[in-house]
């Protein structure tokens, strides 16, 4: 049973149809990306899928379950985290902060143990540490723990946002253009962590993407979108050889005359 | 002798400043905006207070009556965040502030049609009583206000840095994108900050009616008191009550020894002078954009 199954999906702003009937199942263990021009429609879909905008029609499985009537703060729980393109984090935060917000979802101790910090407290705290520590060693954090988010380089931010999706502990990970701005040493560490996370951590990975290289890389399947609408799905090479796909990006001979 | 009776007062005088002022900071961390019924809610805390403890009216004794009114405003609170505040979520700032300033002539309206406007003193335990010593009398309703005052924020700094909740409330209002897909129902929170605003300012009000009579209209200190949060920087809770400290001392001070109306004019002469040598109040959160 595929992880994530999004069928017919549609979000109208207005007159503006964003989103426009896309569908597609991302399999268990399974890297897929969703490639597409500018303004296509791809951030829509994760913020869809991770539920801050209300689909117009059209509905989101996720492992089995029906997610479409959920709130975003629901999303966690069930075990999706997710990047932005933009970058939201917790500015005036430390990194390490950061990440153990993560763990958010995963604290069950209640507010009188909390206040009196019990044993329990104690207890919990460390373990949530641990795996926040486990996350800073994979991604190689560890300079940056006790620095606040304010005063960090651009892409030591990308870097940390990812740590707090993994921290979240989920089964999917959406990473909205996890190599833009970053250089080419950056991008390929960005490569190899994505294929860590399926390998060894049996995640599965969600991407949208603009950078080709990384895409050919990293994902077993991708998926190309224009003006909200499906274009092409298929492994890298074959999408990037549909012509719809190369008109979509390169515009068709004689659409400018038009 | 003199002068350290008038700080005790003032300091006295400057905590219910700052637990207002404390009020707005709250709210301007969960709704992004200024609540300028804050004072009325103060009123109305201490109106309610009043109404169930006195003796002519439901006769409760004074610490059932208070917690009742906390209570109360605590969900007065939460009910306006959820019922009316959250229907201009997403809209400009000033929204909230033409909302807010409406909300604080009902709250005024409703006080004065169910208590009148005449002044009305709330009883309490310590009505009167005075510490004599060394030259200065005190008098025991300062003390107490200075003693809740201490305890309020260090319950506060306790819930905000240690809870779940509370952490949830500190990353909502750092970034609400960020609060969601972490799991932290920003909705909820929010109503919970306007409630828990609400029970602060009614702490605040209740000190403020036992130093004096009550009526309708002493929700304009919230005036003094956003000028205290201001000077605190206006996104942080210890800036709030260093402000509200501030003001609170330095208009008495003021009072004695400068001239005429410079008393009456000093808490906003302090926020003017904090704004033109650090924009940003005395504990700034707000980084200026680098461009």
């Amino acid at each position: 049973m595929s992880l994530l199954q999004v069928k017919d999906l549609a979000i109208h702003f207005g007159g503006v149809k964003a989103v426009d009937g896309v569908s597609f199942a991302v399999e268990p263990g399974e890297v897929f990306a969703i490639i597409g021009p500018n303004g296509a429609g791809k951030s829509t879909i994760f913020n869809l899928i991770s539920r801050i905008y209300e689909p117009t029609r059209g509905t989101i499985h996720f492992d089995g379950k029906d997610i479409t009537g959920l709130k975003a703060h629901d999303i966690a729980r069930l075990g999706i985290a997710r990047t932005f393109q933009n970058i939201e984090l917790f500015d005036h935060s430390t990194v390490l902060a950061n990440l153990l917000m993560g763990r958010h979802t995963h604290s069950t101790t209640n507010f009188v143990q909390n206040m009196l910090f019990m044993p329990k407290v104690r207890q919990a705290e460390r373990a949530h540490r641990k795996r926040v520590e486990e996350v800073i060693a994979f991604l190689e954090l560890e300079a940056y723990r006790k620095k606040m988010i304010a005063g960090l380089p651009y892409g030591v931010r990308k870097v940390v946002e990812i740590g707090r999706a993994l921290a979240i502990g989920p089964k999917l990970i959406l990473l909205d253009e996890p190599a833009s701005g970053l250089s080419v040493e950056e991008s390929q560490d960005v490569a190899f962590w994505i294929e860590d996370m399926r390998r060894d951590m049996g995640l599965t990975v969600l991407m949208v993407e603009h950078d080709m290289s990384l895409v050919t890389q990293v994902s077993d399947r991708v998926l190309a979108v224009a003006n909200g609408r499906p274009l092409a799905m298929g492994t890298a090479h074959e999408v990037q050889a549909d012509p719809q796909v190369q008109a979509a990006y390169l515009g068709t001979p004689g659409e400018e005359a038009a | 002798m003199e002068l350290l009776q008038l700080v005790i007062g003032g300091l006295a005088n400057g905590c219910i400043y700052g637990l207002v002022a404390l009020g707005f900071v709250l709210i301007y961390k969960a709704s992004e905006g200024v609540n300028f019924a804050q004072g009325d809610m103060m009123m109305l805390g201490a109106f309610i207070a009043l109404g169930l403890g006195n003796s002519e009216q439901a006769g409760l004794p004074f610490g059932l009556a208070v917690i009742i009114a906390i209570v109360l405003m605590f969900g007065i609170g939460w009910g306006v965040e959820r019922v009316v505040v959250r229907r201009i979520f997403g809209q400009p700032q000033f929204a909230l502030v033409i909302l807010t300033i409406a909300l604080g002539f009902v709250f005024r309206f409703v006080a004065g049609s169910i208590w009148g406007y005449t002044p009305l003193v709330l009883e309490t335990p310590f009505a009167g009583m005075n510490l004599r010593g060394g030259g200065i009398v005190i008098s025991v309703s300062d003390l107490v206000t200075i003693a809740v005052t201490v305890v309020l924020t260090l319950a506060l700094w306790a819930f905000f840095a240690f809870t779940k909740i509370g952490l949830a409330a500190q990353a909502a209002s750092q970034n609400q994108m960020a609060a969601y897909i972490v799991g932290v129902p920003v909705m909820r929170i929010n109503s919970l900050i306007w409630g828990l605003s609400g029970a602060v300012a009614t702490v605040a009000g209740v000190l403020y009616a036992t130093r004096g009579a009550i009526d309708p209209n002493i929700g304009l200190l919230g005036l003094k008191a956003f000028a205290a949060a201001v000077i605190g920087g206006l996104g942080s809770l210890p800036g709030a009550l260093l402000g509200g400290l501030i003001i609170g001392v330095v208009e008495p001070v003021a009072g004695r020894y400068a001239p005429g109306e410079l008393a009456k004019m000093s808490p906003y002469i302090i926020m003017l002078l904090v704004l033109v040598t650090r924009p940003g109040g005395l504990f700034a959160q707000i980084q200026m954009k680098k461009v």
